[in-house]
C-alpha cells in the first residue's frame, strides 16, 4: 500500500511541480504571476480542444496516430498558455498594470475560458455525462516504460510513469541549472532582485521579464495538460482541476524559489493532498481537515523562513513591482 | 592641438541646461593621464552633472568632448565604456543577494563564456595589483560600505576602464577606509590611469589630488596645482564673493531660550554616526540658520526634534512659553510634540514634502492636521476648506481650485501649501528645511517674509538652507554642521561667506589621523 501511496503522490504532485516551476521562473524576473491557476486551466482546455478536434477527424479511435495524438494537444496547450503569459507580460511590463490585479483577473478569465469551451465541447460531443472523454488520446499520453512491471516495487516507484512526469522533473532540474549556473540565469535573477542595477549593467529588463513570464506560463500550462490527459485519464469536466493552481503557488514558497527543491516538495504536497484516502475510517469532515495540510505546511514554511532571515531564502527583492526606468 | 595629445579627456565649452536652470555653463576642463584631478564645488555647482555628461548619462546641449585627442560623442553609458570611462556613483548599483564576482560580471559578456570561478580569479588578480582586500565570493549583504565601493571600483576596472570618475567616494567612508581608498587611487594613478574625484572636502583635495578644478553655480572658475594652493584660496574660489539679496531682517525682540538641544547622538541602520554630540539652543523671536553640505545630518537633526528619529542619547529640552515649564521632548510621541507647537515643514529632494499626500487635494491635506479636532463622528470639512482658501489667497498659490490634487501643483506652490499649513497652526517652534528649494525669486521672497513674520511673532524659527547668501541675510545666527558635528555658530550679521564655507568643509583634526 505504501508503494501505491508514493506512486499516487508523485502523480498528484506533477501538475503542482510544473505549475510551481513555471511560477518560479516567472517570479525570478520579478513578476508575481497570480494568473498561474488560470494559465494551467487554459493549458489543459487548449490541449483538450486540440485532442477533441483530432479525435473527431478520425474514422475510428483505433486509427489514431500516437505521434499526432501527443503532438497536437501539446502544441495547442503550449500555444494557449503562451498567449496567457503574453497577456500578463504586456499588461504588467509594457503597460505597468498592477501585478496582483492582473494575475487575479487572468485566473478568473482562464477558468471562465476553460469552462466555456469545456461546456461547448460537452454539447458538441452530445455526451450524457457533464464531461468529455478522450480515452484514445489519453492512452497515447499514458504510455509507460515497458519494463516497469518487471522490477517490482522499485519499478513501480521509479519507472511506472508517463513521459510528462519525467519531462516535468527534467524541466525543474534544467530550470535550477539555468538559474544558478548560467549567465542568462544570473541576468534573470538580477532583473528580479534589482531591475535598476540590471538596467544600468546593460541588461534588457523588459525582454527578460517577457521571456521569463512566457516560458514560465508554458511550463505551468503543461501542468494543466498533464492533469487532463494523464491524471484524469483524458476526462475533462468543468472545474475538475480544483485548486491545484493555488497549491502550485504555495509550493513556490515552500520550495523557497528553487525548482530542484520543488521536485521533492511537489511529491510531499501530492502526498498530503491524498493522504486522507489512505487513513481508514475518516469522517467526511476529517477528510476536509486533512485536505488543508498542504496549506498549513506552506504557512509554517513562510513563518520559518521569515524567522530565519536568511537572505538567500527570501523572495526576489523586486517581486510584484513594475520597473519604470525614469522612476529611479 | 599637439600640445594636448597627452590629455585623457578634454572638455571644451560644455553647456547643459535643465529647463530654465543652467547646470553647466561653458565649461572647459582637461584631465591628464597619470594624475588625480579633484573637482571641487558646493551643492548645485554642477559637478555631478558634468561627470554625468562624461559618463553618458546626460548629453550636453553644446560643446565638445575630446578623448585621447579625438572628438568623442558619448550618448549612453555603453559609449562611455567603449571609451574606457568608468564612473563610480555615490549610490551603489549592486544586487544584494549576489556575490561580489556575480555583481562584477553582471551584464558584461566575456568572450570565453560564463564561469564564475575563472571570473573570481581575475578579480583576485586585479585586487592584488591595486591592493584591494576583497573576497570575490562574499555576498554584498555581508559587506561594509567600503567593501561595496571596492566592488564598484573593481567592476569598472574589470571592464578595462582607464579613466575613472568617482562621485564623492568618501562621503560614506570612515577615515581609515578613506586612507585605504586614497592609497588605492594613488596606485592606479601611478599605473597611468586618469582619475577624477568629485568632492567638497578640502583636506582630501589637498592630500590626494595633483590638480584642482573649481566649479561654482555651474560655471568653471579655474584650475590650480594642488601644491601651489591653500585651503583659503580654494574656499574663496568655491563660495565666491558675497551677493546682496536685500532680505529684510529685523532685530530679534526679547529672545528667550525655547529649545535647548544637548549632546544629541544618532546612528543610521548600518551603524554610521549621523549626529555626533550635537548641542545648540534655538531662541524665540530669532531665526537660527543651519548651514552644511547636503546630507551632513540636517534631516536627522530636525527629525529628532520632531520625534521621528530614534536617538542614541541626548536631551531635547523645550521651554513651554505658556506654562514656563521645561519639558523633555525625548519622552514624547510625535503627536504630543506637535501639540506643544513644535512644527516641522520638511521639503526633501523629491519635492512633495513629508506631510503632504500628492494624490489628495489641498483641503484634504489641510485635514491631515485637523482631523482629530471636533467631537462629531463626522469630519469637519468646513474649517480646513476655509484654511485652504485662505492659504491659496494669501500666498498666491497658483491652482485651479482648492480641490486640485497637490501633486498637480508646481514645486513652488506645493511648498507654499506645506509652509502655509504649518504656519497656520500658530507654532512656537517652526522648522523649515530647504523651503525655497526649486522656487523662483518671488516665491522665495514670499517664504522669507513668512519666516520673518513668524520670527516677529516670537516663534523660534529653524531654517535649514543651501544658499549661503540667503543664510547670511536671513538668519540671526548660523549654525554650521559638518558630518553630523557642529563645527561652529556664527552671527548672521557679521559672518563672512568664507568663514561659513570653511566651517562647512571642516573635519576634526583627530578624525583624519585616526
Amino acid at each position: 500500500m505504501l508503494v501505491t501511496f508514493i506512486q499516487r503522490a508523485v502523480v498528484q504532485g506533477i501538475p503542482l511541480l510544473l505549475g510551481s516551476t513555471g511560477e518560479i521562473i516567472t517570479e525570478k524576473s520579478g513578476n508575481l504571476n497570480l494568473g498561474i491557476p488560470g494559465i494551467m486551466y487554459v493549458g489543459g482546455i487548449s490541449g483538450v480542444i486540440g485532442a477533441f478536434l483530432y479525435e473527431q477527424s478520425l474514422a475510428s479511435p483505433a486509427a489514431i496516430n500516437p505521434f499526432l495524438a501527443v503532438f497536437i494537444p501539446l502544441f495547442c496547450s503550449i500555444l494557449g498558455s503562451l498567449l496567457m503569459g503574453l497577456i500578463y507580460a504586456v499588461l504588467t511590463v509594457t503597460l505597468r498594470a498592477n501585478q496582483n490585479v492582473t494575475g487575479l483577473a487572468l485566473t478568473t478569465f482562464g477558468v471562465g475560458f476553460g469552462n466555456f469551451f469545456g461546456g461547448s465541447l460537452i454539447k458538441l460531443a452530445k455526451s450524457d455525462m457533464p464531461s468529455i472523454s478522450l480515452t484514445a488520446t489519453s492512452n497515447c499520453f499514458r504510455q509507460t516504460l515497458p519494463f516497469a512491471n518487471d522490477l517490482g516495487w522499485f519499478g513501480k516507484i521509479f519507472f511506472s510513469y508517463s513521459f510528462l512526469v519525467y519531462a516535468a522533473i527534467i524541466i525543474a532540474l534544467l530550470a535550477s541549472y539555468v538559474l544558478n549556473r548560467t549567465r542568462i540565469g544570473l541576468h534573470l535573477r538580477a532583473v528580479g532582485e534589482n531591475p535598476a542595477t540590471a538596467d544600468a549593467a546593460g541588461i534588457n529588463v523588459s525582454l527578460y521579464k517577457y521571456a521569463a513570464t512566457c516560458v514560465g506560463s508554458v511550463v505551468a500550462g503543461l501542468g494543466g495538460l498533464y492533469y487532463v490527459m494523464d491524471y484524469a485519464s483524458g476526462v475533462w469536466s468543468n472545474n475538475g482541476f480544483g485548486d491545484r493552481g493555488w497549491l502550485a503557488i504555495a509550493l513556490v514558497i515552500f520550495a523557497v524559489w528553487r525548482p530542484n527543491v520543488s521536485i521533492l516538495g511537489s511529491i510531499l504536497f501530492g502526498g498530503l493532498f491524498i493522504v486522507h484516502n489512505y487513513i481508514p475510517n475518516l469522517s467526511v469532515s476529517m477528510q476536509e481537515i486533512f485536505k488543508m495540510l498542504p496549506y498549513v505546511v506552506t504557512i509554517i514554511v513562510l513563518v520559518v523562513i521569515s524567522m530565519r532571515e536568511s537572505r538567500e531564502n527570501q523572495p526576489p527583492a523586486h517581486l510584484g513591482v513594475s520597473y519604470f526606468r525614469e522612476e529611479r | 592641438m599637439e600640445a594636448h595629445t597627452a590629455a585623457a579627456i578634454e572638455l571644451k565649452h560644455i553647456v547643459k541646461t535643465f529647463g530654465s536652470v543652467v547646470a553647466n555653463q561653458d565649461i572647459c576642463l582637461t584631465v591628464n593621464r597619470g594624475e588625480i584631478l579633484s573637482i571641487l564645488g558646493e551643492n548645485g555647482s554642477g559637478k555631478t552633472t558634468l561627470m554625468n555628461i562624461i559618463s553618458g548619462i546626460y548629453f550636453p546641449d553644446a560643446g565638445q568632448i575630446f578623448i585621447n585627442g579625438e572628438e568623442a560623442v558619448i550618448r549612453s553609458p555603453k559609449d562611455a565604456f567603449d571609451y574606457k570611462i568608468g564612473m563610480i556613483h555615490q549610490h551603489f548599483k549592486l544586487v544584494d543577494v549576489f556575490s561580489a564576482a556575480e555583481n562584477i560580471v553582471l551584464g558584461f559578456p566575456e568572450k570565453d563564456g560564463f564561469n564564475i570561478k575563472r571570473s573570481a580569479q581575475r578579480i583576485k588578480d586585479i585586487s592584488e595589483q591595486y591592493g584591494f582586500d576583497l573576497d570575490p565570493m562574499k555576498k554584498i549583504y555581508d559587506m561594509s560600505v567600503s567593501e561595496k565601493q571596492m566592488v564598484e571600483i573593481i567592476k569598472v576596472l574589470y571592464r578595462g576602464a582607464d579613466i575613472l570618475i568617482l562621485d564623492e567616494p568618501t562621503a560614506v567612508l570612515t577615515p581609515q577606509e578613506t586612507q585605504n581608498l586614497f592609497a588605492i587611487l594613488r596606485r592606479m594613478r601611478d599605473t597611468g590611469k586618469a582619475i577624477v574625484i568629485i568632492t567638497h572636502k578640502l583636506h582630501e583635495v589637498l592630500s590626494l589630488s595633483d590638480r584642482v578644478s573649481v566649479l561654482r553655480k555651474g560655471e568653471y572658475i579655474g584650475t590650480v596645482q594642488t601644491a601651489e594652493t591653500s585651503e583659503a584660496e580654494l574656499t574663496e574660489m568655491m563660495v565666491g564673493k558675497k551677493i546682496s539679496l536685500n532680505i529684510d531682517r529685523s532685530e530679534p525682540e526679547n529672545p528667550q531660550d525655547r529649545l535647548v538641544v544637548e549632546h544629541l547622538n544618532c546612528v543610521d541602520r548600518s551603524g554610521v554616526k549621523i549626529l555626533n554630540d550635537v548641542s545648540f539652543t534655538a531662541r524665540s523671536g530669532e531665526i537660527l540658520g543651519i548651514a552644511g553640505i547636503a546630507g551632513s545630518g540636517q534631516r536627522e537633526l530636525l527629525e529628532s526634534i520632531a520625534g521621528l528619529q530614534s536617538l542614541q542619547n541626548g536631551e531635547i529640552l523645550y521651554h513651554n512659553p505658556k506654562t514656563g515649564a521645561v519639558e523633555n521632548l525625548r519622552d514624547k510621541t510625535p503627536l504630543q510634540i506637535r501639540e506643544l507647537g513644535v512644527r516641522l515643514s520638511f521639503v526633501p529632494e523629491d519635492r512633495l514634502g513629508m506631510g503632504l499626500v500628492g494624490n489628495m487635494d489641498i483641503v484634504d491635506n489641510m485635514m491631515l492636521r485637523s482631523y482629530r479636532s471636533g467631537k462629531s463622528a463626522m469630519l469637519d470639512r468646513k474649517a480646513p476648506r476655509n484654511l485652504a482658501e485662505r492659504i491659496i489667497d494669501q500666498l498666491d498659490v497658483v491652482t485651479p481650485n482648492a480641490n486640485t490634487p497637490v501633486r498637480r501643483l508646481s514645486g513652488g506652490n506645493v511648498q507654499k501649501v506645506l509652509v502655509g499649513r504649518e504656519i497656520a497652526s500658530a507654532p512656537t517652534v517652526l522648522m523649515a528645511a530647504y523651503p525655497v528649494r526649486g522656487l523662483d525669486i518671488n516665491s522665495s521672497y514670499l517664504i522669507y517674509n513668512l519666516l520673518n513674520q513668524q520670527k516677529e511673532k516670537g516663534v523660534a524659527v529653524v531654517f535649514v538652507g543651501e544658499d549661503l547668501d540667503v543664510l547670511l541675510e536671513l538668519c540671526d545666527r548660523i549654525m554650521v554642521i559638518s558630518s553630523g558635528k557642529i563645527t561652529g555658530v556664527v552671527d548672521g550679521r557679521s559672518a563672512t561667506k568664507e568663514q561659513v564655507g570653511l566651517l562647512m568643509t571642516k573635519t576634526e583634526e583627530g578624525d583624519s589621523n585616526a
